[in-house]
């Protein structure tokens, strides 16, 4: 198997910046970006008093079984998924194969804004991602798990 | 798999927890839940039917500490264990770090838990795992049981590998702790390895 995902502090700010750029062109209540394990990657708007560890690993949750269905249906995928609640709608789609781009929003905005404005900022995320596999590919950065001990290991676990 | 944020600082790994229809999985993360301090835990989901049975997983992220200035996250998972949830099942092993295997211990259950057990095998291997090379612990849950069987029994069958193994009560919470440090330790320095 493949080593760990990883996030450099310079995509990890990009993508925050993304976040924050599609919540204000989208009139969005918050924009959250998760990786497709359901780990909480970047977010931006109103999400102070969000569970967004729960929310991450349900929305994950919800596309891992509507992609399960897909392949029944022999889709590829299905990008994109909208729920519409009675004040907050959710728009979800998946950016690249690798994330979750989750849109939360309400009567300021619409549907259809969301959608052009996702689109525009999935693209840039795209690029994003792709910067951070060519760096952890090159192991340009040095790697927090070389400092590891076993020591280190040890310690965590001792009462 | 593994993720490292070195923006926040944070190693974050996915723990899961599998076995037959109520072994004691949802059990497991409900003791843990109930032990740990406010602010070494989040909040735990679960996705269960109307009779508590899980329909899709239960979800329990922990803080279990700080290495070398890196918190590590576990996010906790079980699967539904009734057999007719497999498709449910695959989809939860995505990305999986470490596996705990609980085992009923009672003996009517020992057929289910051979079942369950093969499942995890193939369900592995279809995603590119391989049970013995992944970072893995067996639980025998339910040692008060009147009907529990022999663990010399238990381990012959469930455990040919001699993984890590440990006794348990989930109800009770004996040996719940012991597992989940077992198998996160494993993670951690499987990945330390992996490097």
């Amino acid at each position: 198997m493949s080593g760990p995902d990883v996030m450099y502090p310079e995509e990890q700010q990009q993508m925050s910046l993304v976040c924050a750029r599609l919540t204000r062109d989208a009139n969005a209540k918050a924009v959250l970006l998760i990786g497709r394990d359901g780990q909480p990657i970047a977010d931006a708007g109103d999400v102070d008093e969000l569970d967004v560890t729960s929310l991450s690993s349900l929305t994950a949750g919800n596309v891992a079984a509507t992609g399960g269905i897909s392949k029944i249906l022999r889709e590829k995928d299905f990008f994109s998924q909208f729920h519409e609640g009675e004040k907050t709608h959710i728009h979800i789609t998946l950016v690249g194969g690798r994330a979750i781009l989750v849109v939360l929003f309400d009567e300021r905005s619409s549907l259809g804004l969301v959608r052009l404005r996702v689109k525009k900022s999935s693209d840039e995320m795209v690029r994003l991602f792709d910067s951070v596999a060519k760096k952890a590919a090159a192991k340009s950065e040095p790697s927090i798990l070389t400092e590891i001990t076993d020591s280190d290991i040890d310690n965590l676990f001792n009462d | 798999m593994s993720f490292i944020n070195y923006s926040s600082r944070e190693i974050n790994c996915k723990l899961v927890y599998y076995g037959p229809g109520l072994c004691g999985k949802t059990t497991n993360l409900h003791y843990i839940y109930a032990k740990t301090s406010p602010d070494a835990k989040g909040k735990m989901i679960s996705l269960a039917t109307e009779t508590e049975r899980t329909l899709f997983f239960d979800f329990l992220p922990l803080s279990l500490g700080e290495i070398r200035g890196f918190k590590t996250r576990f996010h906790l998972y079980t699967v539904p264990g009734q057999v007719f949830y497999d498709a449910s099942r695959k989809l939860i092993l995505k990305g999986v770090d470490g596996v705990v295997f609980v085992a009923d211990s009672q003996i009517e259950r020992m057929e289910a838990n051979i079942e369950s057990l093969d499942n995890l095998r193939l369900n592995l291997t279809d995603q590119g795992y391989d049970l013995n090379k992944l970072p893995y612990v067996v639980q025998y849950n339910k040692r008060d049981l009147p009907n529990a069987a022999p663990m010399d029994q238990l381990r012959e069958v469930l455990n040919p590998t001699k993984a890590p193994e440990f006794e348990a009560c989930a109800t009770s919470g004996a040996g719940v702790f012991d597992t989940l440090k077992a198998v996160a330790k494993s993670v951690l320095t499987e990945l330390r390895r992996g490097q």
